[in-house]
């Protein structure tokens, strides 16, 4: 490894480290407006200057310049300090002086660097630049006064959203970020542009004037509004969620994370269910926990445990569903299910049902088969992974499904089961690319599974795994890609009917055949409840939707900011989420008033506290013990090969930006339907 | 002074026939396959021995820069690129070149092409020089014809293709990196270094960048050989040179001569003198638009060569003499130089893109008197923060007049300023 001296002090770096990379290691730090570690560097802002021997006698800028052996950096000599100093100087002129009403402020990288190199005063006394602010749709607000021209924005939408959208017109001081013709981005992932702008030129806009960074407690989560389960941070000023952001982890979202995630957040202020209710005469009333419980328990009496059913929610943490399917097993009911999209998943081993080769497996993957899904609207920070691994070079990428612009170049190779039979004939060249490739990666989406002939697809999948050779020791190929943040953890903690039981199908059914007399809905909305027919049902979850409207009495739970809650996300990775706030009016957390139900139905569940809970947890699958880990499932027999319809593999995201009962409340996501919908119009 | 027999531009005000005839009969396109079988390297030494630089205006010697391309060609093709994108304020030379002798540069493409191991060459013309491309198009045309381009030029055995791009028109696109992105079809805005264009260039082959004065006087140096050539000038600062004269002189011109013959003979040879005599001087841009000025004091004994004009914190640039009597209003020359170079800034790095329009709206006000005696101190230091911390020369050429103005002319801004400041406080 090449020996570089920082400021006098020696040390050994990586070859193909950057200047700047090296003065990290060394613990130097270096300000920087334009770099960014997972963009294309641009050296443009001039910030990160330093002086460099053997070089010319004129400071370089560290974050475009290649390490060489032998050299020796300085960063603090009166050349590169006058630099410094001078480029906070320019980039100060023409920015506006309003940091009082900036909602960059407090977490400005200019204004902590203004701190460290600015003037006390200015020497400029021109008038200063005026430039007009850019529409870019309902979450990005512009206000492009105070813009750098730093161009991340513009290489994350370039590079890593994969929209061309937006650039810079005109050049010197008249240069403007824009997106040409106004209009506003077509991405999934626009929030993070907010993070990304270094000012305050974009900030979001349904958080414009709401708080100040300062005031705000951190709190970090994990996201449930799809399956990769990003990590995030609530950010919360008392009971209220006032923003969510992405906190790192390379494994799962780098840093990252889609619109939704960040901005469905409104919708846990509306539609809340702050009290059980009980229907009484047809109409739902107010009520105590007293008197839902006495209502269910007089409900359940009388009634055989067999005729008793359970669905859990695509956002249930999986202490609540170890709690239902406890509650279930005491009541002796078979009927419990966690796939309400009706996925052939049976849970038999786990590697059937994982994301096995992980997120960070498809940086390694060579060739990329998408079948039934588009990842785009079902987890568009993997699609945005998947993207990655396309700019890097030869993978080959091919989708048999739905047609969508995914933002890379994907050979089309039919729309349904009949195409991924003549894929694995060979009848399609894609079969060869698979095969030539060292590390295929399948990735089986709901759209694909969530059907009567799913557990076939499955099947169909399993055997072009296994004739490509894509399962070792060392690689995994085999990807399901999940769309319900809860699916994992429920079929690790086995939420699918037991001995004789009932899945979703059959308990809709069962309701409308008079078979089935009560059904308990764990925030469980994306089932046709029209198909609920006469049954007793008893709703808990956080949201007056669907599922509440059919219900008979409501338990109010708490939404996934609201509890500690355990999520396992689409590859099998547990991952912690503390409480950022508490929920509203008299909900509780819902492991607790499962438990609280159970003993008021005399089938105490035998656990008093979290921890207990969590224990539980392990004890019925020793996955839940390592936390923010990954590895390929279990392997074994799985599938079903069957009869295979005709019907084209759908995918089961119609709406991205409303998915669930929290993005279903949420003006903000109403909002980016309606700029999508302009925008289509407009074509 | 030059002889006429040392002239490699015979035809420089075009005079004779342009077309490959007329340029045959002043010796171009003879025998060029002899050069070539020199072989790649024996070319590439003969032009390092000749003592070369540049003429685009830095003076890197050009046999040296032909070198840094690799010595086989690998997986990537190589390119040569002939800058001919001639912005410079002052500047005329590569016009007149590829309007009245196109063969000269047509020849030093192949010759360059060659002995850089390329097969294509692109000529990246400035969108103004609509007639220039019209001339350079068609002696191109002449070229394949003859079989002197395209397959097996002019029997050597090896292929070269000539391509002729026209620019849109931006100064910035005459930086070699800022080319490059604009013959990719991109905007033209300069690219960090390194790597450089030898290791990474057009479409990230290994690419060379020379002005088309430089390639033109190639194949003449190789038929006449370096020691010619290096006779020429003085050490280091060799050979013959085209100056273009413009200004205030009775004469204004383009003329080859040698390099290092002293500024006053220049223009009192050639340009028919200073407009009402050497003593009504005020000051002379030696280099082009971006080098700082020179007063009288100076010009009645500097040298034109790289050298000699270095040290006298000045350059030969693009060797554009522009004179500038005592008629001059030297401070609003200077500002509207700095009006150029804002309106050229790319606005890619801040200190150009924001130092750019700060120092041109000062020396608008210096113009007028309209500032503090303190703030020609602040304009200076602006100067020094824009100058090296730029991505390309632009900064460096935006700074460089201001400053060479505050050097020589400091006591004229201060008295446009005391003026000022007396007349508003008498009234």
């Amino acid at each position: 490894m090449p020996k570089v001296k920082v400021n006098g002090v020696e040390l050994e770096v990586p070859a193909g480290f950057t200047v700047l990379q090296a003065c990290e290691l060394a613990g130097v730090e270096i300000p920087r407006f334009c770099y960014h570690e997972r963009l294309s560097i641009a050296g443009n802002c001039r910030m990160c200057l330093v002086e460099v021997k053997p070089g010319p006698p004129k400071p370089q800028a560290s974050c475009a310049l290649p390490i060489a052996d032998k050299q020796e950096i300085f960063t603090t000599t009166p050349m590169v300090e006058k630099a410094r100093k001078g480029v906070m100087e320019f980039l100060l002129i023409n920015h506006p002086l309003d940091c009082p009403i900036c909602d960059q402020g407090g977490e400005c990288d200019l204004q902590d660097q203004a701190m460290g190199y600015g003037f006390d005063r200015s020497r400029f006394h021109e008038n200063k630049r005026a430039v007009p602010d850019k529409e870019l749709g309902p979450l990005v607000k512009t206000s492009m006064n105070r813009c750098i021209h730093c161009t991340r924005c513009i290489r994350f939408a370039t590079e890593v959203a994969g929209v061309e959208e937006l650039g810079a017109t005109g050049r010197g001081e008249d240069m403007e970020v824009t997106t040409y013709v106004e209009h506003a981005l077509t991405t999934e992932l626009a929030g993070n542009l907010v993070d990304l702008c270094p000012v305050g030129a974009l900030t979001s806009k349904p958080y414009a004037f709401e708080a100040r960074s300062w005031e705000l407690t951190k709190t970090e989560s994990v996201d449930v509004l799809d399956a990769l389960g990003a990590n995030i941070r609530v950010d919360t000023r008392g009971a209220q969620v006032m923003r969510v952001l992405p906190r790192l982890n390379d494994d799962v979202n780098e840093e990252w994370i889609s619109d939704k995630t960040r901005h469905a957040i409104d919708g846990l202020r509306h539609q809340r269910l702050d009290r059980p209710y009980v229907r009484r005469g047809g109409k739902l009333a107010e009520a105590t926990w007293d008197e839902a419980f006495a209502a269910i328990a007089a409900k359940l009496a009388t009634i055989d445990g067999a005729r008793v059913a359970a669905i859990a929610g695509d956002q249930c943490d999986a202490e609540s569903m170890v709690a239902l399917k406890d509650l279930m097993t005491a009541l002796g009911s078979p009927n419990v299910d966690c796939r309400q999209d009706g996925a052939r998943l049976e849970g038999g081993p786990r590697g059937s049902y994982i994301f096995n080769p992980g997120i960070r497996g498809i940086d390694q993957a060579d060739a990329i088969l998408l079948v039934g899904t588009n990842p785009r609207t079902e987890s568009p920070v993997l699609n945005a992974r998947i993207r990655k691994r396309y700019l890097h070079g030869r993978c080959a990428i091919g989708s048999v499904g739905p047609v969508a612009d995914l933002t890379y170049p994907v050979e089309r190779l039919g729309a349904g089961p009949a195409s991924l039979r003549d894929l694995l004939d060979g009848k399609t060249g894609f079969l060869e690319k698979l095969k030539a490739a060292k590390n295929p990666l399948i990735i089986v989406g709901m759209g694909a599974l969530a059907r009567e002939d799913g557990a076939a697809v499955l099947a169909m999948a399993r055997e072009l795994v296994d004739r490509l050779g894509a399962v070792r020791a060392d690689w995994n190929g085999f990807a399901v890609l999940h769309t319900a943040a809860a699916r994992v953890g429920g079929l690790d903690l086995g939420l699918v009917p037991g001995e004789g039981g009932r899945d979703v199908a059959g308990i809709l059914a069962g309701c409308e055949k008079r078979e089935i007399d009560v059904v308990y809905l764990l925030a469980a909305d994306e089932i046709d409840t029209k198909r609920l027919g006469k049954a007793f049902v008893i709703y808990q979850g956080h949201h007056g939707d669907i599922g509440a409207h059919r219900a008979d009495v409501i338990l109010p739970g708490a939404a996934y900011t609201e509890k500690p809650g355990t999520y396992v996300n689409t590859e099998g990775r547990v991952q912690l989420a503390f409480r950022a706030g508490y929920p509203p009016g008299d909900a509780r957390e819902d492991w607790a008033i499962l438990r609280a139900l159970s003993e008021r139905l005399g089938k105490t569940l035998p656990y008093d506290t979290l921890g207990q809970v969590r224990a539980r947890l392990v004890a019925v699958n020793k996955s839940f013990a390592a936390l923010d880990q990954q590895e390929a499932g279990a392997w074994g027999g799985f599938g079903d090969p069957g009869n295979l319809s005709d019907a084209p593999f759908v995918s089961p995201i119609a709406n991205f930006y409303m998915t669930c009962p929290i993005s279903r409340a949420s003006k903000t996501m109403a909002e980016c339907i309606a700029s999508r919908a302009q925008l289509m119009a407009a074509e | 002074m030059l002889a006429d027999k040392d002239r490699v531009f015979t035809n420089l005000y075009g005079i004779h026939d342009w077309r490959l005839a007329g340029a045959r009969a002043r010796g171009a396109w003879d025998d060029t396959k002899a050069i070539l079988d020199k072989g790649h390297d024996a070319i590439i030494d003969e032009m390092k021995k000749s003592g070369l630089r540049g003429r685009g205006g830095a003076g890197f010697p050009t046999g040296l820069k032909w070198s840094f391309m690799p010595k086989e060609v690998k997986d990537r093709p190589h390119y040569l690129i002939v800058n001919a994108d001639e912005s410079e304020p002052g500047t005329c030379k590569d016009r007149d070149i590829m309007r009245h002798d196109p063969h000269l540069l047509v020849e030093g493409c192949l010759v360059a092409g060659f002995a850089m191991r390329s097969h294509a060459g692109y000529i990246y013309i400035r969108g103004e020089f609509y007639n220039e491309a019209q001339n350079l198009q068609a002696a191109i045309r002449e070229a394949y014809d003859a079989g002197l381009l395209g397959k097996n030029a002019c029997g050597s055995g090896w292929d070269f293709d000539l391509y002729l791009h026209r620019g849109a028109g931006a100064y910035i696109c005459g930086e070699e990196t800022a080319l490059l992105e604009s013959l990719e079809g991109k905007k033209g805005m300069p690219r960090l270094k390194p790597p450089f264009p030898a290791g990474s260039g057009l479409y990230g082959c290994p690419s060379t960048v020379n002005n088309v004065e430089s390639i033109a006087v190639a194949p003449t140096i190789l038929r006449r050989g370096a020691t010619w050539f290096a006779g020429i000038g003085r050490p280091n600062n060799t050979g013959t040179k085209l100056f273009c004269i413009s200004g205030h002189v009775n004469k204004p011109c383009n003329v080859e001569e040698e390099m290092g013959i002293p500024l006053r003979e220049v223009i009192e040879r050639h340009a028919g003198g200073v407009r009402g005599g050497w003593d009504n001087l005020l000051a002379v841009i030696p280099g082009g638009a971006s080098v700082p000025l020179l007063p009288k004091s100076i010009c009645d004994t500097v040298l034109m060569d790289f050298d000699s004009l270095r040290d006298q914190k000045t350059g030969l640039g693009t060797a554009a003499v522009i004179v500038m009597d005592k008629s001059t209003d030297v401070v609003k020359a200077i500002a509207r130089l700095s009006q150029f170079y804002k309106h050229e800034s790319c606005g890619q790095c801040t200190p150009c893109r924001e130092g750019t329009g700060w120092m041109w709206r000062v020396m608008e006000r210096m113009v007028l008197g309209n500032a503090h005696i303190e703030e020609i101190d602040a304009l200076d230091d602006v100067t020094r923060q824009v100058e090296g911390h730029t991505i390309c020369a632009l900064g460096d050429a935006a700074a460089w007049p201001i400053q060479g103005l505050i050097r020589h002319f400091r006591p004229e801004m201060e008295r446009r300023i005391r003026a000022r400041t007396e007349k508003l406080a008498a009234e």
